[in-house]
């Protein structure tokens, strides 16, 4: 099947009811997404999907035939966000902030810096045990800030 | 240039951000097999047979009978079975092990388990197996209840609550060399390794044990990952191909522990000026099926149920028993949670019968230097319990809001905490823990035991040796966690990482550089070989602590911590809505101030869950609800605005003046929200305070909370 991963054109044999998730970690070797729960209640597994974010857990690959889907790896290595999250701390044992980061991505497209209100509402999906949220939020403002 | 006191770039750098950094699934080695577990149905009873229904072609099968040494997890006592012999006590206990190279195929087995069920028991109260009892006494009880003009008497309780780690369970048991090498999501590799070695005895050559990048424990980590260990072992003994295990959310919900749930009852002697003369507690705590942790977990419940107050005549007893629910273990707080979620709502309802000001009756006994706790231990200029308390009071505007909100829906209330920092008693005297350094062509290696699991670990004790030895932060490194590569430093737990292993480190920093003289140490690495020093712990002087008394000093020093918590309850849903947490806390001294803040801010949302959000339904002795749908921990929107104080006191036998910190945070949270529903008014004793438990609370009278305003 066909479709754009992180910005080229693959194409990846495997059944079409196959988890996306499962898909990406096994069949791409990109395991920097993450599964926490596998019932979509965590969004540890996030992904963006023609720029929207879902959780890949819940998506069939055969729904991202010809759709553009950008992984944490598809933001290399030296995003504001990715600086911002170890910085800040929003990061602690780091297993939901791929996640964090993709569901994140979206408001990066708004030129203001999110308003704690938007962070919360985007990132309502997004999981988190160690943090209590307060230094992600941090984190995304000052990555805003800083400016990509 | 000093690093200590400073938020130094992590050492762990961009790989969390980048899914670079590779936790336990992301690894995969050749000729792997996934494992799975098969389990008990019922709570309590006889297996009668055990069938397969499948063709066993390509499977590798393992039952009891395939454990070379003692069938047993050893920790504690040694009673809880690997696997299954022929009785469970309860659900989800392990029976039967299988391997397959495909998942699919291996989910798909399918083993018919026949049963001669028991009678269950799932009171704590009537258990007839008590894993361990405590007692502890301290001046003469009826002396002091012939002193007091009121006597205020209630029962407490709290829930089970689930770690929800992100990343769940995890493990990969490698052969290699005729040995093992079990690599896995943990946070003490060498209690995984004291197990592995009483199961498989000399069956196998050498074994070590790694951790993985670990996506978060909270204590879920510190004694479980012993028993999936075994399972991947054992599997891959049989296979001779290495086995991954990997629990589901499912599975890691209804087969691993859980903070066990308490009924705590206090009957206390208090004098018209709000003195606490008398304090008789009882606590009683749920172990679940096996003994795991119980009897430290009470341990330090118990030691902490009177509260940071001063009283001259307390008895506190507790105990833990068995019942046929999964086994219940660590969980940050370790008991303490529970006992003081008890005391401190129960002060609220002491100054409610007084009609005192909850602030002032604290400060009437809260601890001071000098005085001593229930155990006898006297306290010295590292107590600051008065500190805590003054600085939330005026920065929340306690009494001002306490005054506006009255006769609103919204409350507000505070807690006072503690925390003990180490392990309890005699127990870092036990372990003896080893810590060391190493030079390199670079500069110098930490080597020790202790895991990142999201706290900071290897950035906060790479500053302290940094500052030790004088050398710059990014010349410092740490050493993976591999038991074959570093010294027994003791388990992750306890809030004692900072303290005790950092203390061991600032020791072997100053030893080096007596040894290295003026030299770097990659200066002295290239011209006389590699060097290494290491340090094992020793007490402090003076300090004593009678394990069958339970007498003297509990710990070396305590955290001290004052939460007050803001709500406002929904009148037709009874939703409570926590709008504001303030928190100020005093742990010594702060290493890294952004990694100590989100201690504070990710153990308060900790706190805030298991108060209001997370409910375990156990039904007929299994977690009923133990998927993330509807076990609901707090998200974004839960979660309230936090404002964090973090006070310094620096602690002169801590490394640059560090107590413990780990736990502490998750103390408060709890009693300050249900007694700002008091506040509200409404009387709430047990936790979780769902919205259901709400409506079905008493509301207090005008005399009560109210008046106390």
């Amino acid at each position: 099947m066909r479709f754009t991963l992180n910005g080229s054109a693959v194409d990846v044999a495997a059944p079409p009811m196959k988890r996306l998730l499962d898909v990406l970690r096994e069949e791409c070797a990109l395991t920097g997404t993450k599964e926490g729960c596998g019932e979509g209640e965590c969004g540890a597994c996030t992904v963006l999907l023609d720029g929207a974010p879902v959780v890949s857990c819940l998506v069939p690959f055969a729904q991202a035939e010809g759709a553009e889907v950008l992984t944490i790896e598809g933001l290399g290595g030296d995003h504001p966000l990715q600086h911002a999250f170890m910085r800040e701390v929003g990061a602690q044992c780091g297993i939901c902030t791929p996640g964090m980061i993709m569901a994140t991505l979206p408001l990066e497209a708004d030129r203001k810096v999110p308003t704690l209100s938007a962070i919360r509402v985007a990132l309502a999906g997004n999981l988190c045990r160690c943090t209590g949220y307060e230094a992600i939020y941090r984190a995304v403002r000052s990555a805003h800030a800083a400016g990509p | 240039m000093t690093s200590v006191g400073t938020n130094v770039a992590r050492k762990e750098g961009l790989g969390k951000a980048t899914g670079e950094a590779q936790y336990i699934d992301d690894l995969r080695f050749p000729g792997m097999l996934y494992g799975r577990t098969v389990r008990s149905a019922v709570p309590c009873g006889r297996i009668v047979s055990v069938t397969r229904d499948f063709d066993p072609t390509g499977y590798t099968i393992a039952d009891y009978h395939d454990i070379p040494g003692e069938n047993c997890i050893a920790l504690i006592e040694r009673d809880q079975p690997c696997l299954a012999v022929d009785q469970v006590r309860h659900v989800a206990e392990p029976i039967l092990l299988l391997a397959h190279e495909d998942r699919e195929a291996l989910l798909a087995a399918k083993v018919e388990i026949e049963y001669e069920p028991a009678e269950p028991l799932y009171d704590p109260a009537r258990s007839p197996r008590t894993f361990k009892e405590i007692l502890i006494e301290k001046g003469n009880l009826d002396r002091g209840f012939a002193k007091a003009d009121a006597i205020v008497e209630g029962t407490y309780a709290t829930g089970h609550q689930e770690h929800v780690y992100i990343e769940t369970n995890g493990v990969i048991a490698v052969p290699e060399h005729g040995g093992l090498a079990l690599y896995g999501s943990l946070q003490c590799p060498f209690y995984v390794l004291k197990a592995l070695k009483a199961l498989l005895g000399g069956a196998v050559a050498s074994l070590r044990v790694v951790q993985a990048e670990t996506g978060g424990g909270f204590g879920g980590k510190e004694e479980y990952p012993s028993m999936i260990a075994a399972h991947a072992c054992l599997l891959a003994i049989k296979a001779g191909r290495p086995i991954k295990i990997i629990y589901d959310r499912v599975e890691d919900m209804l087969a691993t522990t859980k903070r066990h749930p308490s009924v705590v009852r206090h009957r206390t002697g208090v004098r018209r000026d709000g003195t606490l003369v008398a304090m008789d507690v009882d606590v009683l705590l749920d172990g679940g099926a096996y003994c795991t942790l119980s009897p430290v977990v009470l341990s330090r419940g118990a030691i902490h149920a009177a509260g940071p107050y001063r009283c001259a005549n307390t008895r506190i007893s507790g105990r833990a028993t068995m019942t046929n629910t999964p086994p219940n273990g660590a969980f940050r707080g370790f008991g303490a949670p529970q006992t003081q979620f008890a005391m401190e709502v129960h002060m609220e309802r002491i100054a409610e019968a007084l009609g005192m000001d909850p602030v002032r009756l604290r400060l009437k006994n809260a601890l001071r230097p000098g005085d001593t706790t229930a155990t006898g231990q006297m306290l010295g200029d590292d107590t600051s319990a008065v500190a805590v308390l003054r600085e939330a009071v005026r920065r929340s505007g306690f009494s001002r809001k306490r005054a506006k909100y009255r006769g609103t829906n919204r409350g507000i209330g505070l807690s006072l905490f503690y925390h003990g920092a180490g392990f309890t008693g005699s127990g870092e005297v036990i372990l003896a823990s080893r810590a060391g350094l190493e030079t390199t062509p670079c500069g110098v290696r930490i080597l020790v035991a202790n895991t990142e699991i999201g706290q900071g670990t290897r950035t906060m004790l790479a500053q302290i040796v940094a500052d030790a030895l004088g050398v710059d932060y990014d010349t410092v490194e740490v050493a993976q966690p591999d038991t074959s590569r570093v010294p027994d430093s003791g388990p992750t737990v306890a809030s004692r990482t900072c303290m005790v292993v950092g203390g061991l480190l600032e020791r072997s920093a100053r030893a080096m550089r007596e040894k290295i003289g003026a030299l770097t140490p990659a200066e002295h690495h290239a011209r006389h070989g590699p060097l290494r020093v290491e340090e094992q712990y020793e007490p402090p002087p003076g300090r004593n602590w009678s394990e069958e008394t339970y007498r003297g000093d509990a710990y070396a020093t305590f955290a001290w911590g004052c939460d007050v918590a803001e709500v406002e309850i929904d009148p037709v849903t009874s939703d409570v809505r926590v709008h504001k947490i303030t928190a100020v806390q005093e742990f010594g001294r702060a290493i890294h101030p952004a990694l100590a803040r989100g201690q504070i801010e990710g153990g308060t949302a900790q706190g805030l869950g298991w108060a209001l959000l997370e409910h375990v339904a156990m039904r007929d002795g299994a977690m009923a609800n133990a998927q993330l749908t509807n076990y609901t921990i707090p998200t974004t929107l839960d979660t309230p605005v936090m404002d964090i104080v973090m006070l310094d006191n620096p602690y002169a036998g801590g490394p640059f003046g560090a107590k413990g910190l780990g736990e502490l945070p998750i103390d408060g949270p709890a009693p300050a929200v249900v007694n700002a529903i008091r506040h509200a008014g409404l009387d709430v004793r047990a936790i979780p305070a769902t919205p259901e438990a709400l409506m079905a609370s008493a509301r207090l009278g005008d005399g009560d909370a109210r008046g106390a305003a």
